[in-house]
C-alpha cells in the first residue's frame, strides 16, 4: 500500500491526552497537506479523534483549531500558492480561514472504538498499561480487514510482548514522540523482526514529513530516551539519600538538583525534571521497565512515598508546573518537599548554605541557556569538566560523580543493544531532553 | 510650517513595545500629536481649519469619520472646518497639500495638519491585506503574501536584471546602515535602541522565499508602526497670530502633487516615474536644481525604493544609484544626506502619518531643533525636499523647503 493510501484513514487512540493531542494535530496538518495536492483532491482522508473521555473532546477541538491557525499563519506564503486556483479566496484571512476548515474537516472526534474498525493507520497513546494496548490492538484488529499498521506512543512497553499478547501478525511499531510532539523534534522509532515489508520504510517516510528526527531504539524496556532517564534519576535519588547523612534530605535534595543543573550545564536540575515529567508517570515508567531488568532495580521507595502523599508534579492545563518534589513559583523551584515535615522547605532557608558546601563553579561553566546557544557546545563542555576536574570542591567531586554515571548509562544502553551507537544516544538527550552535548563522551575520563 | 511635532513610531524595535499587552490608539497619538503643536503657537484659539492625514484607519481601527477627533484634540477645536485625506502611504503629504492650499487661498491662515496611524492592531500577515489596499484590488489575488514588499521585490528584480544583484545588494544593505545608524540619534525613533554591531552584514541577509520574499529581506523594509505627527501650515498672518518668529519656521516655496494610473503596472520598473514628474514640478517651481538641496526626507518604504528614488530625481545616473550610497553621499555625513532621523526603515512608517513626520523632520532641521540628529545646513544650500509616495508609485507629493 503506497504511503498516500495508507494515510487516507487513521485513528488517534487517547486523542485528548497531552501526548494524542499532538499527535492528532500532526497528522492532521500532514493528512491536510496530502489532500490539498491537485492529484489527492478527489480523494477522501478520514482522521479519528478517538477518546474515552467525551467531555474532553470538544476543548480539544478548539484547542486544534487554534494550533491549525497557528501553523497557517506561519504558512501562509505556500497557502497563497495551494490555493492559487480559488478565485473567491483573495485575502491572507480568507485562505487562512478556508484552509482551517479544511483541515478540520478530516477530524472526527468519537469515544467509539469503532471507528478504527476502518483505519489502515491506528496511533496508540492511551495510558501506560500494555494488558489495555493489547487489548485495544486485538479488538480492532478483529473487526477490521485492512490488516492496520499500529503505531504505539508508549515510552517503556516493549513491542514484542504487545505483538505478542494482541495477535496482530507483527503489525506494531513503536514511534515515541516527545512531549508536546507538535514542538519536539525527536522521535524514538522501535522496530521489531516480525514487522511486515515497508513498515519501517513507511515510519521513516511519515517521520520525514512530520520533520522529526528519528532514533532507531531497540525493543527494551524504557528504550534509550527513559533508559537514562530513569537511570540517571535513581542515582540521584540514591545520591541525595547518602548526602542525607551529612544534611538533611531536603538539603541532599537541593545540592543534588543544582549540581544537575548548574555544575552540569542542563537546562533544569534533574528533580525539576521528574516533577515537570511527573513523579507519578516516573514511578509509573519504572514499574513497567523493572520486571525486564533482572539485575537492576529500577524502583525508589522514596518516589512511592511522595506518590502516595499525592505528590505528583506534572502540569496544568495551561502548560505551568504544578508542585512536586519541589514548589514552583512562576515555573521556577523555590521550596523542597521534606517527607518528614510533611511540608515545604523554602530555599531561602538552607540555599546559602548548601551553595556554600558546594563550592565556587569555575567561570568555563556557565548556565544552559548560554552554552546551548553556542556553535561548538561539546568544546565548551570539554573546557567545563576540565576545569572541574582539578577543584577539589564538592561540588566539582559530585558533577564528575554524575557525569560519569550518566556516561556510564548511555555506554551500557550501548552495550546492551538497545541503543545502536553512543551517537544515537546522545542525539536522543540533546533533540528530547535538550542536554548542551551528550552522556557519552571522553570529557570526564 | 512651524511648531512641528512627532510622537515615538511604536512596534517592533521600541523597548516599550509589548504586543501582547493593550496599546494607546488612535486618540491617544492624535491627542499627542496635535497637543504638541498647538502648545507652541498659543493654543486652539489660534487654529482656521484642521486636517488628518490617515490611511485605513476604518480596518486597522474600525473608525472611520476622523476629520471628527479634531475637537477631540483640544475643546478650542470645535466647530472649526475639519477632514481626513487619503492617499495610501501618501496621506501624510496630501494633509499638507491640503493645508497649503487653504492658506494660499486665504480660507485659513493656520491649519493644524496632522498625519496618524495605529496599525499593530493586526498581525503582520493581515496587515499586510489592508496595506494591500494601496495597490489595485484586481491585482491582490496574484500578489504575494506580504503584498506590498512582493511589489517592491519584483521592483528588485527588475534592478538587478538590468544592472546587477551583487553591487545593488551592497548598496540597499548600506541604504539600510544609514537608516539605522541615524535612527540611533533620535530618541522618538522606532529603531533608536537598534544595538546591532554590524549592520551591513545585517542588511545583506540572503532573502528567504519561502516565507518572504524574493529578493528582498525584512531589513530592507519599513516598520509597521503606531504614530502621529503634527505641523501648523500658516500664512505670514498666521505667523504673527501664533506668536512664531522666523527663525523657528520654514518656508514652504514648492510643492508637486502627482498621481498616476494604479490600475496600471509600472512601465519600467527601475523607474519611479511619479516621483521623477512631481519632483520636477517642485524643483521647477522653486527654481532649484536637485543638487541645490541640503537634505532629502525621501519614502524609503524599502531599501530599493530610495534607491531608485536617487536616479529617478537625478541625484546618481540610471544604474548608478548603489554606487551613489556606498561612496557615501546619502549618510549623514556625506555631501546630501538623506533621512537624517532614520526614514521610513529606521524611523518608522506609521503609514498616514510619515508625509506629515517627513515636514516635521525637514523643519527640525532648517531650524537647528534636530538634536543629537542635527546636520549642518551649508549656507548656499539652504534648501530642503520632502517626498511621501502611496502605493507603488502612484500618488506622491513633493515639497521644497528653504530655510529663512
Amino acid at each position: 500500500m503506497e504511503y498516500n493510501d495508507r494515510i487516507q484513514n487513521v485513528t488517534v487512540l487517547g486523542a485528548a491526552g497531552k501526548m494524542g493531542s499532538g499527535i492528532l494535530l500532526l497528522m492532521a496538518l500532514e493528512m491536510a497537506d496530502q489532500k490539498l495536492k491537485p492529484e489527492n483532491k478527489e480523494k477522501s482522508y478520514v482522521l479519528n479523534a478517538m477518546d474515552v473521555t467525551s467531555g474532553a473532546l470538544p476543548g480539544l477541538m478548539k484547542y486544534i483549531r487554534t494550533q491549525v491557525l497557528k501553523a497557517a499563519e506561519k504558512k501562509v506564503v505556500a497557502l497563497r500558492k495551494i490555493y492559487a486556483d480559488r478565485k473567491d479566496l483573495i485575502e491572507n484571512s480568507e485562505i487562512i480561514d478556508e484552509y482551517i476548515e479544511d483541515v478540520m474537516s478530516i477530524i472526527r472526534p468519537g469515544t467509539r472504538i469503532e471507528v478504527a474498525f476502518e483505519s489502515t493507520l491506528v496511533f496508540e497513546a492511551v495510558s501506560e498499561n500494555a494488558a489495555l494496548k493489547a487489548k485495544l490492538f486485538s479488538q480492532i484488529d478483529q473487526n477490521n480487514p485492512l490488516k492496520p499498521w499500529f503505531f504505539t506512543n508508549t515510552s517503556s512497553v516493549p513491542i514484542e510482548g504487545l505483538n505478542e499478547k494482541s495477535g496482530i501478525e507483527g503489525r506494531v511499531l513503536g514511534f515515541h514522540f516527545y512531549n508536546p510532539p507538535a514542538i519536539q523534534k525527536l522521535v524514538e522509532l522501535i522496530t521489531i523482526k516480525e514487522n511486515p515489508a515497508g513498515m519501517r520504510e513507511f515510519a521513516l517516510d511519515l517521520a520525514k514529513n512530520l520533520r522529526k528526527i528519528i532514533v532507531p531504539s531497540n525493543d527494551m524496556a524504557g528504550f534509550v530516551g527513559n533508559g537514562h532517564f530513569m537511570r540517571d534519576a535513581l542515582y540521584s535519588i540514591e545520591k541525595a539519600e547518602v548526602l542525607s547523612a551529612e544534611m538533611p534530605v531536603y538539603e541532599a535534595i537541593y545540592a543534588v538538583n543544582k549540581v544537575s543543573q548548574d555544575f552540569l550545564m542542563r537546562p533544569m536540575g534533574i528533580f525539576q525534571l521528574i516533577d515537570y515529567v511527573g513523579v507519578d508517570v516516573v514511578r509509573f515508567i519504572m514499574n513497567v521497565m523493572n520486571p525486564y531488568f533482572k539485575n537492576e532495580n529500577l524502583h525508589s521507595e522514596m518516589l512511592d512515598k511522595l506518590f502516595d502523599l499525592g505528590i505528583k508534579g506534572g502540569q496544568y492545563a495551561d502548560g505551568s508546573q504544578k508542585d512536586g518534589m519541589l514548589k514552583y513559583e512562576k515555573g521556577r523551584p523555590v521550596a523542597v518537599y521534606s517527607l518528614e515535615k510533611k511540608d515545604y522547605v523554602p530555599f531561602a532557608s538552607f540555599a546559602g548554605k548548601v551553595d556554600e558546601w558546594l563550592g565556587e563553579m569555575p567561570k568555563e561553566v556557565m548556565p544552559w541557556k548560554n552554552i546551548i546557544k553556542l556553535a561548538d557546545k561539546d568544546a565548551a563542555a570539554r573546557e567545563a569538566f576540565a576545569q572541574l576536574k582539578t577543584m577539589k570542591t564538592k561540588g566539582a567531586e559530585l558533577a564528575i560523580a554524575h557525569a560519569r554515571r550518566s556516561r556510564e548509562i548511555g555506554q551500557q544502553l550501548v552495550n546492551t543493544g538497545v541503543a545502536a551507537s553512543a551517537q544515537d544516544v546522545n542525539t536522543v538527550l540533546a533533540t528530547g531532553f535538550f542536554h548542551a552535548y551528550g552522556p557519552v563522551n571522553d570529557f570526564v575520563n | 510650517m512651524i511648531a512641528g511635532y512627532n510622537t515615538i513610531s511604536m512596534g517592533t524595535g521600541r523597548k516599550e513595545f509589548n504586543p501582547k499587552k493593550e496599546r494607546p490608539g488612535l486618540e491617544h497619538y492624535l491627542k499627542e500629536a496635535g497637543q504638541g503643536t498647538l502648545q507652541q503657537i498659543g493654543g486652539a484659539k489660534n487654529v482656521d481649519e484642521g486636517v488628518i492625514g490617515n490611511f485605513m484607519a476604518a480596518r486597522f481601527n474600525r473608525q472611520g469619520h476622523l476629520g471628527a477627533f479634531m475637537a477631540m484634540i483640544d475643546p478650542g477645536l470645535r466647530y472649526k472646518p475639519s477632514l481626513r485625506v487619503e492617499g495610501a502611504c501618501a496621506s501624510g503629504g496630501l494633509a499638507l497639500v491640503s493645508g497649503i492650499k487653504s492658506v494660499l487661498s486665504e480660507s485659513a491662515d493656520v491649519v493644524l495638519a496632522i498625519g496618524v496611524e495605529v496599525q499593530n492592531t493586526v498581525k503582520a500577515i493581515y496587515g499586510a491585506d489592508i496595506l494591500a489596499y494601496a495597490g489595485w484590488f484586481n491585482k491582490r489575488k496574484d500578489g504575494h503574501a506580504y503584498f506590498f514588499p512582493g511589489q517592491f521585490s519584483d521592483r528588485a528584480g527588475a534592478y538587478f536584471s538590468k544592472y546587477g544583484r551583487e553591487k545593488t545588494r551592497l548598496g540597499m544593505a548600506r541604504w539600510y546602515r544609514n537608516a539605522i545608524e541615524n535612527a540611533r540619534l533620535c530618541p522618538t525613533a522606532q529603531e533608536y535602541s537598534n544595538a546591532t554591531v554590524d549592520l551591513d552584514e545585517q542588511g545583506l541577509t540572503e532573502p528567504t522565499p519561502k516565507s518572504f520574499t524574493d529578493n528582498l529581506n525584512v531589513f530592507d523594509c519599513s516598520k509597521v508602526s503606531d504614530g502621529a505627527s503634527a505641523i501648523a501650515i500658516v500664512s505670514e498672518e498666521g505667523l504673527k497670530r501664533a506668536g512664531v518668529s522666523l527663525k523657528d519656521a520654514v518656508e514652504v516655496i514648492a510643492v508637486g502633487h502627482a498621481t498616476d494610473d494604479i490600475t496600471a503596472d509600472p512601465e519600467d520598473r527601475t523607474v519611479m516615474s511619479t516621483i521623477k514628474e512631481a519632483v520636477r514640478v517642485a524643483l521647477k517651481d522653486a527654481g532649484i536644481t536637485v543638487n541645490q538641496l541640503a537634505t532629502i526626507e525621501t519614502h524609503d518604504c524599502f531599501s530599493i525604493a530610495g534607491l531608485i528614488t536617487l536616479e529617478s530625481i537625478g541625484l546618481a545616473e540610471p544604474g548608478k544609484g548603489a554606487d551613489f550610497i556606498l561612496e557615501g553621499n546619502t549618510s549623514r555625513t556625506g555631501r546630501i544626506p538623506i533621512n537624517t532621523t532614520g526614514g521610513l526603515i529606521g524611523w518608522g512608517h506609521p503609514t498616514g502619518a510619515t508625509g506629515v513626520h517627513q515636514a516635521v523632520t525637514v523643519w527640525e532641521q532648517l531650524t537647528g531643533r534636530a538634536g543629537n540628529a542635527q546636520i549642518n545646513i551649508p549656507a548656499d544650500r539652504p534648501y530642503a525636499l520632502s517626498i511621501n509616495m502611496g502605493g507603488d508609485d502612484r500618488t506622491v507629493v513633493a515639497i521644497v523647503y528653504k530655510k529663512l
